[in-house]
């Protein structure tokens, strides 16, 4: 993955509007949350796989970036972002790390799904 | 074998492992690529040099895992992949079989229980295992580790009594808190001949591990109690032999 570039992201997502699309929406503190200084309980969602049909997408921020992708009936948001590449299916993948290389959140969209089983 | 002879005799509380306990098969059943190296690589690597088959039956590939390694090097569609590879890597260093249950990360909690529990027991019938590992269930912090350590504690008693194994379940968190909440553990194995390849399996696991022990190699004074649990958990790790009763 790369740094985002705001430019070409805003390209990638302008490229799957408009048509039937796999999300793979994830944010996450960690499982082990309570046993670390945190001491709290950890949060942690994703949906994978999710069919959603966005009309515009539109990336914000000056870094992390705010990626909003706004559907007929609702929304798709994330904030966070710091990193995004396009995988061999035309896939856009965006995600936001911290400094030791954690995943805080992955938001993604393509034509095909996100591999599942084995 | 050991310093005393009948580990569920209550009045031998702690149980002193310096030689293997598995005559047959020795089944790790843990749910994530790492989780067998952190509890148990001594104890693998224990069996194997001594002869004693192993087989690490392995329930996601940690495939929602968010260590993505310092830098990171993997994102969320290329984790699996990496981490089927740092665990191939990892048993091979500790010498012991691998196999997978197919689960999704994160989620074996919501699958069928006595599903869960029948694949398990057919791998302990299969194996002809003697001793399995398992997460102690209701103390593995992690969701996976108490589903899974949950299927194993109702796949032992699925066993025909004269083939069933023993049953060693690995408690997680600091030791101190489990102690005043379970008891000491009774099976205390004697690893420290192996603490420098559980090291280097653990190292295997770089997207998990590599930003942990580069904390704890600058001894950063807020990690020292976690160097500290590491340097003990070469030397020594601890197991609760539950019942094998349904």
């Amino acid at each position: 993955m790369e740094p985002i570039d705001p430019a070409a992201v805003t390209d990638a997502l302008a490229a799957l509007a408009n048509r039937d699309v796999y999300l793979h929406l994830e944010t996450t503190t960690g499982t082990y949350t309570a046993l670390g200084p945190e001491k709290t309980p950890p949060v942690v969602a994703f949906v994978r796989n999710a069919v959603v049909r966005y009309e515009r997408g539109a990336v914000k921020g000056e870094g992390p970036y705010r990626v909003g992708l706004k559907m007929e009936g609702g929304w798709v948001y994330g904030d966070g972002l710091t990193h995004a590449t396009t995988d061999d299916a035309g896939r856009l993948l965006m995600a936001g790390y911290d400094d030791e290389g954690r995943l805080r959140i992955a938001l993604q969209v393509g034509t095909t799904p996100f591999r599942e089983g084995t | 074998m050991s310093d005393t002879a009948n580990p569920a005799n209550p009045a031998t509380p702690e149980w002193t492992v310096q030689g293997p306990v598995a005559q047959r098969h020795l089944l790790v059943v843990l749910p994530h690529p790492d989780d067998e190296s952190f509890s148990s690589g001594g104890t693998i690597a224990l069996h194997r040099d001594a002869g004693v088959p192993v087989t690490y039956l392995c329930g996601t590939y940690g495939d929602m895992g968010r260590n993505m390694g310092v830098p990171f090097f993997a994102h969320r569609e290329t984790l699996r992949d990496v981490r089927e590879q740092e665990l191939r890597e990892a048993c091979r260093i500790l010498d012991c079989d691998l196999r997978f249950l197919g689960l999704r990360d994160k989620t074996v909690e919501f699958e069928d229980p006595d599903a869960l529990a029948d694949a398990v027991a057919d791998v302990i019938r299969e194996l002809d295992a003697d001793l399995v590992i398992g997460f102690y269930p209701g103390h593995g912090v992690h969701p996976d580790h108490d589903a899974l350590g949950e299927a194993v504690r109702r796949a032992v008693p699925r066993i025909d009594a004269a083939r069933r194994p023993r049953h060693w379940a690995v408690a997680v968190g600091h030791r101190e808190a489990l102690e005043a909440e379970l008891g000491v553990a009774d099976v205390r194995v004697d690893v420290r001949a192996w603490g420098d390849r559980k090291r280097a399996a653990l190292e295997a696991h770089a997207t998990q591990t590599k930003a942990m022990f580069a904390r704890m190699d600058r001894r950063d004074a807020a990690d020292e109690a976690q160097r500290l649990r590491m340097e003990e958990a070469k030397r020594t790790e601890r197991f609760y032999t539950l019942s094998g009763e349904p």
